[in-house]
């Protein structure tokens, strides 16, 4: 192996984490300013300059809470808990491309860490796991409520995975390649959620519920439940399961920028490959500003209807959209 | 399809939202005037002479359901008089960590002495610093009068309760 390859792939994961934990913290800010505006409100606005500082005051607020650990908890697996949870998040975006190549020091840098064929299923598979985190935290806090909200997370992850799993066959289907590097550069013309407003509908609908985010916040359901799986979190511990929910919303995002809505691409990125991860950062914004208005929004779903929707709506409507689509590209021969 | 167009109908209402102005007071610096009939801190009042309105009767601390009011009454003289009354309050103590501003005090006072005014900033750091003392409960004298104790002409204040007006 090369050295120098290795050096680059170093270098780019740091600069990706880096950029997904400030991304974290500011995505907080973001939803809370957002939410505000649409409640009337100005949000956080006293430290900093507009505000712009609070993450950082909330993050240091959270190192210095107490460590709380139940005296009946299972320690092992209540201390692995949010690990599990925050980890897929973080990892996941590994696959999705910020731009073409750039040419650096002599050298053609890919613009992503791992362009793999089959970013789809590395996709879907490391999204599974942070359910295990969350049933964990749930049984392990030995509290009814966390194992209430653990479990419900576990129904509700994996009946809305089918949905999410059908829903990336269409842009499959239409690039014919499971790695999002060429699902990405098929949309050179026209973007998927053009050919794919089905589809792409399902998908948001279904990244959503994955990612546990309102009207599908059913495993936090606050008034219900407490807090869901994490009540008896605390401290950084806590901040690490907040963490792993926004990363997932930011990844979720950008892959669902990089199915329907042409990911890196946009006017003049093939003469300059570096507006990629502009372009990329601009629609993963806008997605995240359509969930947080979505929350800000709709109630809580109950919980038989959310079953009843996943299953009895949303995954035929996956299969239709299929179906239409093999037909319409065996009959137009795209 | 009626429920998905009344999603978007729900999602437009909020958008539009976005673009109003906020409502927001920013508290510290702009404060949001109160209601005219708002229960706050209360207030001793005074005549415009300056003699206080309160004649330690205690109906207010005997009126009170929280038990917040401590009275202790003290006989005026003509060289030190504090109201126009026989007696005035010589201690006139609130605890605000019991009082739950119902009112009471200010609908059993004789003299509308007692009046809850419009101060809602009532926060302390220390719980000793919860009672509010007749010094602190007190206005300041109106302009034109004199503060207390004053020292008038014997035979100026002959009554033994002031002489009241029917509240309007």
């Amino acid at each position: 192996m090369d050295l120098w390859l290795l050096l680059e792939w170093v270098v780019k994961s740091a600069i990706l984490l880096a950029i997904l934990l400030t991304g974290f913290a500011y995505t907080t800010l973001y939803e809370r300013k957002l939410a505000a505006r649409i409640q009337i409100r100005i949000g956080p606005n006293r430290v900093g300059p507009r505000g712009l500082l609070q993450p950082l005051a909330d993050a240091v607020k959270l190192i210095f809470k107490e460590e709380l650990i139940p005296a009946s908890a299972y320690k092992i697996v209540f201390l692995l808990a949010p690990v599990l949870t925050a980890l897929p998040a973080l990892v996941i975006l590994a696959v999705v491309p910020w731009g073409s190549s750039i040419e650096l020091f002599g050298r053609t840098i890919s613009l992503a860490i791992a362009d793999i064929n089959l970013a789809v299923l590395y996709i879907l598979s490391v999204a599974s796991i942070s359910v295990y985190g969350i049933v964990l935290a749930g049984w392990s806090s030995n509290n009814k409520y966390a194992m209430l909200g653990g479990l419900r997370s576990s129904a509700q992850m994996i009946s809305y995975e089918l949905a999410l799993g059908l829903a990336f066959v269409g842009p499959i289907l239409l690039a014919s390649s499971m790695s999002l590097g060429d699902i990405v550069e098929a949309q050179r013309g026209v973007w998927y959620i053009v050919y794919q407003p089905l589809g792409a509908l399902i998908f948001y609908i279904a990244m959503l519920a994955e990612v546990n985010r309102a009207p599908f916040d059913m495993p936090e359901a606050e008034q219900e439940l407490t807090a869901g799986y994490h009540t008896e979190y605390s401290g950084m511990k806590f901040a690490l399961f907040f963490m792993g929910e926004y990363i997932k919303m930011i990844a979720v995002s950008a892959i669902f920028a990089a199915l329907f809505l042409g990911g890196y691409r946009g006017p003049f990125v093939d003469q300059f490959p570096l507006l990629g991860p502009l372009y990329l950062a601009l629609k993963i914004i806008v997605s995240l500003g359509i969930m947080i208005w979505i929350r800000a929004t709709l109630p809580r779903l109950r919980y038989d209807r959310l079953m009843a929707f996943g299953w009895k709506v949303l995954l035929p409507l996956a299969l239709l959209n299929i179906f239409l689509t093999a037909i319409a590209i065996v009959v137009l021969g795209l | 399809m009626r429920g998905i167009f009344e999603l978007l109908k729900g999602m437009w209402i909020t958008f539009k939202q976005m673009f109003v102005r906020p409502k927001t007071y920013q508290y510290p610096e702009v404060k949001r005037p109160v209601r005219q009939r708002f229960k706050g801190r209360h207030v001793l009042k005074r005549y415009d002479n300056g003699l206080e309105k309160c004649i330690g009767c205690s109906l207010c601390a005997a009126a009170c359901p929280a038990d917040a009011i401590f009275v202790e009454a003290s006989e005026n003289t003509d060289a030190k008089r504090f109201s126009p009354g026989e007696r005035y309050a010589s201690t006139y103590e609130i605890n605000m960590m019991r009082c739950i501003f119902c009112g009471y005090c200010e609908d059993a006072c004789p003299t509308e002495a007692i009046v809850l005014g419009d101060n809602y900033e009532l926060s302390f750091t220390d719980r000793s610093q919860s009672i509010y003392t007749r010094e602190k409960l007190l206005e300041s004298v109106p302009a034109g009068g004199q503060t207390t104790p004053q020292q008038v002409q014997p035979g100026m204040f002959d009554r033994s309760i002031p002489v009241m007006k029917n509240p309007d």
